[in-house]
């Protein structure tokens, strides 16, 4: 009769459990109980009924929708032949191209609107000198147009990493093989590469799709007319008029649900794309020549240039003298030393120790929660995997809502608090980083560790000095991106922050809100430096291209 | 290296995967300081049950013994094992030092001992300027030395290997398997080697167990095995065999004549007396007891379809008349090969050939060693 000794595994399994219980699904819970319930406290779908049959609502789902299907298409024509020109092509400048595009899409959320509303707007430095020059009205940018823009701008880069990566995994002898069936150029481009290429294209557009659908600072500030839902759950939440909180919350089942089937759907197509390829012998880049080649420059420098215009504009605005929201000839520094006294110093510390703290609870998680999912597979584990996964179809104001609804009263009371802040972004992330974690740990052969334990390590010790250290590559390439993603994170902190909480990107927001276009561009402008330092330090010390977004 | 040497006791082992029972009641014993290999094809079970030594794999029922203790329920890091992992399992973000020296810093090892004993090892394996390398910059020849220097280091009772070669090519293989046969000589250390090349366990090995279906077939030394395997799975298994179905024409004092396809009759003075009863037999015949002779000699009557000229050898590639085909060995001659489609007769050898019954359970002929049926006759003994 063996007694089973309980092991520390076991009992990490039930804090898991525990934790995710009360700060994942009891949130979920809240807001699906709010949606159901009418303001008198009585069990009624009336919410979901006026949702589908007030059009003025219905459409925010469906412009939504059509926004980010363009959006997704839109970043896959662009950043599909940008891979392909820097993965097959020998471009002069080709790190200088990699690390600017990263820096474009990890940008905070809506600099770029703001930016392009500066320069394109109704007041915009562009719209006026075409008007002044050519007596022209250009084409309004806020609405749809706007909003694909800008995000397209924005998230073009996602698909490019992912691109690279299956471009260069395809092997030079594929390609060999179909130029010897008489398949080459386009033909082979379309036939073999691409073809080759759609797990990743299906897993990039699945991302654009996710992060364009749940964004909201685009259309917060460049959507004016052109309601999408994110927006829409705001302004019941929090907006200026006539809240509606169980309202909101009944979009905000209505949004998990559609990211959900989508979700779904994009897994079941990947499905069908199940093959692995690993290259051998990698694809030798060749030297672009002739008109070709100029015609590659100016696209991949032109377009990189674009999408990174608006930080460079930010930043040059910061220092341009600026009274309230009319920009003046020449430059100081007055808009800094008007952001020193709107909680620049406390905005900084929380961002930084937000982002910390953060960052060091998601690390553990994952890496605790990879090991209980690849080395322990039980049907626990596997729950707190799925759990773990739920925040990734979540947008992030929902998230802020359903922790407020959660923890705003007793007996969890922690709204207004950091703690919240930190819960809500370790929610938003964990999922990246603990799919990366889990990858990793599934590459690593399992008899490493038996290795350590038959040399007389116990299991704890092999867990620490062997199995975390062998994950710690793979870990970190996610790391960082989290940590850019939690200093620019807008949608979940909007609901949840305060004076005492407050961080840059909400300070910045706080300034654009209240028309302080200098004082935003300061704000924007040190957030823009934080996350470029961050990510070239990154950049600097692995000298890798190996980032996982 | 004086440590005594630690025998290996296996009883009644029992390995189960959910309902699927993958190893039934297994009896072995691997004796002290001897090199012993687990041999057979792949899924037969030879590395569950070294899994299972290791203590990786759950044991569902029987005892494993080190000597006189009971392992059953150690801890792996407890058993003193030194393992060899077929992928080799070197930790990549340690040197080759610090992976040597991880075993020894994991017990009770004199602090300022460590870094001399570890030198003790790189150098027997030769890697001792290599100290300083990460795992990346190695050889599979080079990483290979380090699984090793890294499993004995910490001076084990018992050493393991799970198909420590499979991942080296061919040439490498043959030199590292010198080496692995010199050091385990060298340290006389019980080692259990798990492999399924039965030409590298024939070089290593002092005693072999062949494997099949979770089931220990037969136990000897690589020469019994080859020589008189205790069944037709063993001879097919090791080296290469022809098999004909026969019968027992005449059977008594201990002598048998076998009437072969195409009528040839051969006797074998070599018999099991109470198995060989008139009876239905498959012989087997490898490739070299086979002898070609010219028409008109006595012997199965083949016809000669292919052959392959390999200098020290020749090889011919035969069907009998009655259908069969066939493969034989014979030195070179200076003279011409016989040329395809020439009538030939086939002698055989019955010294060394070997005669089973029909379902090739059981060898026919004396002379089979087979430490398995041995030890469980003495188990048998014990119990009555």
């Amino acid at each position: 009769m063996k007694l089973k000794k309980i092991e520390v595994w076991t009992v990490i399994t039930w804090i898991f459990l525990a934790l995710f219980l009360l700060f994942l699904i009891y949130p979920m819970f809240g807001i699906l109980r709010q949606s159901v319930f009418n303001a008198e406290g009585q069990f009624s779908l009336e919410q979901f009924n006026k949702f589908f049959s007030t059009p003025y609502y219905s459409q925010t789902i469906l412009n939504s929708f059509k926004v980010t299907i363009a959006v997704t298409a839109v970043t896959l024509l662009l950043g599909i032949p940008f891979a392909y020109f820097y993965s097959f092509y020998q471009l002069r400048g080709a790190k200088f191209l990699f690390v600017v595009s990263i820096l474009c899409c990890m940008s905070a959320p809506f600099i770029g609107a703001y930016a392009w509303i500066m320069l394109l707007g109704r007041n915009g430095v562009i719209t006026s000198f075409i008007k002044d020059i050519f007596g022209i009205q250009i084409q309004s940018i806020y609405g749809f147009g706007g909003i694909m823009m800008v995000q397209a701008l924005k998230f073009f880069p996602l698909v490019f990493v992912y691109m690279n990566g299956a471009f260069k995994s395809i092997d030079n002898t594929l390609l060999e093989a179909s130029a010897n069936m008489g398949c080459t150029g386009v033909k082979r481009f379309f036939t073999v590469i691409m073809q080759l290429s759609m797990p990743t294209i299906l897993a990039a557009s699945l991302l654009v799709f996710m992060r364009a659908f749940a964004d909201f600072g685009t259309p917060l500030l460049i959507g004016e007319g052109y309601r999408t839902f994110p927006v829409e759950i705001y302004n019941q939440y929090l907006g200026e008029n006539g809240t509606d909180h169980n309202f909101a919350a009944a979009i905000s089942v209505i949004a998990i649900l559609v990211t959900a089937v989508v979700f779904f759907i994009q897994k079941w197509a990947t499905k069908k794309y199940n093959f692995s390829i690993s290259a051998l012998h990698p694809v030798q880049k060749r030297k672009p020549k002739g008109m070709g080649g100029i015609l590659m420059y100016l696209y991949c420098y032109g377009l990189i240039a674009l999408a990174f215009l608006p930080q460079i504009y930010i930043v040059y605005l910061s220092f341009r003298n600026c009274d309230g929201a009319v920009f003046k000839p020449g430059f100081s520094l007055v808009n800094y030393e008007k952001a020193v006294k709107k909680l620049l110093v406390r905005s900084i510390d929380n961002t930084i120790i937000f982002g910390v703290v953060s960052l060091a609870i998601i690390i553990l998680l994952a890496i605790l929660i990879a090991y209980l999912v690849v080395r322990r597979p039980n049907p626990l584990n596997h729950t707190i995997d799925t759990m773990s996964m739920l925040p990734y179809i979540m947008p992030g104001s929902i998230i802020g809502i359903a922790l407020v609804i959660a923890f705003g009263k007793q007996p969890f009371a922690l709204t207004g608090t950091m703690t919240i802040m930190i819960i809500a972004l370790v929610i938003r992330r964990m999922p990246y980083t603990i799919r990366s974690a889990t990858a990793t740990l599934q590459s690593i052969p399992l008899s490493t560790e038996e290795a350590s334990i038959s040399l007389g390590a116990g299991k704890i010790k092999t867990f620490l000095t062997v199995t975390t250290p062998m994950m710690a590559n793979g870990i970190m390439s996610g790391a960082v991106l989290s940590w850019v993603a939690i200093v620019t994170e807008l949608s979940s902190a909007i609901i949840l922050y305060n004076n005492k909480t407050i961080t840059l990107t909400m300070s910045t927001y706080a300034a654009i809100s209240r028309g302080n276009d200098g004082l935003a561009c300061a704000f924007a402008a040190i957030l823009t430096v934080l996350t470029a330092l961050s990510l070239i330090l990154y950049l600097a010390v692995t000298k890798s291209e190996n980032i996982k977004l | 290296m004086s440590r005594m040497s630690v025998n290996i006791f296996i009883r009644d082992a029992v390995k189960k995967y959910g309902e699927n029972t993958v190893i039934q009641d297994l009896t072995l014993d691997i004796h002290g300081g001897e090199f012993f290999t687990l041999l057979g094809p792949s899924g037969c079970g030879k590395t569950t049950l070294l899994r299972m030594i290791a203590g990786f794999n759950s044991i569902e029922g029987g005892d494993f013994y080190f000597n006189t203790t009971r392992i059953n329920d150690l801890d792996p890091a407890k058993r003193n094992i030194g393992m060899v992992f077929q992928n080799y399992a070197i930790f990549p973000h340690m040197s080759v030092r610090k992976n040597v020296e991880f075993g020894l810093k994991n017990r009770s090892f004199d602090r300022s001992k460590i870094h001399a004993h570890a030198d003790k090892f790189l150098k027997l394996m030769q890697i001792d300027q290599l100290a300083d390398r990460m795992p990346d910059r190695l050889s599979g020849g080079q990483q290979q030395r380090v699984a090793l220097a890294r499993a004995l280091c910490i001076e084990p009772d018992v050493l393991l290997m799970d198909e420590p070669l499979s991942n080296l090519d061919a040439k490498l293989r043959v030199e590292m398997r010198t080496v692995i046969k010199q050091i385990q000589n060298n340290v006389g250390i019980t080692t259990v080697y798990v492999t399924h090349d039965q030409e590298e366990a024939m070089a290593v090995s002092d005693r072999i167990a062949v494997m099949n279906g979770g089931v220990i077939q037969h136990v000897g030394t690589p020469k019994n095995i080859y020589q008189r395997p205790a069944n037709l799975f063993v001879a097919t298994f090791i080296g290469r065999s022809n098999i004909f179905d026969g019968r027992i024409v005449e059977a008594g004092n201990g002598k048998a004549t076998v009437e072969l396809p195409t009528g040839y009759q051969v006797t074998f003075d070599n018999v099991e007396p109470e198995k060989c009863k008139p009876q239905k037999v498959k012989l087997c015949a490898r490739p070299e007891e086979l002898i070609v002779e010219p028409q008109g000699a006595e012997g199965l009557r083949a016809v000669i379809d292919d052959c392959v000229f390999l200098g020290l050898n020749t090889h011919y590639f035969v069907h009998l008349t009655s259908g069969e085909t066939a493969e034989i060995i014979q030195e070179s001659t200076i003279d011409s090969v016989i040329a395809p489609g020439t009538e030939v007769r086939l002698r055989l050898n019955t010294r060394k050939a070997n005669l089973f019954n029909e379902d090739g359970s059981t060898n026919l002929l004396t002379g089979v060693q087979n430490d398995l049926i041995a030890m469980e006759a003495g188990k048998k003994a014990v119990k009555a």
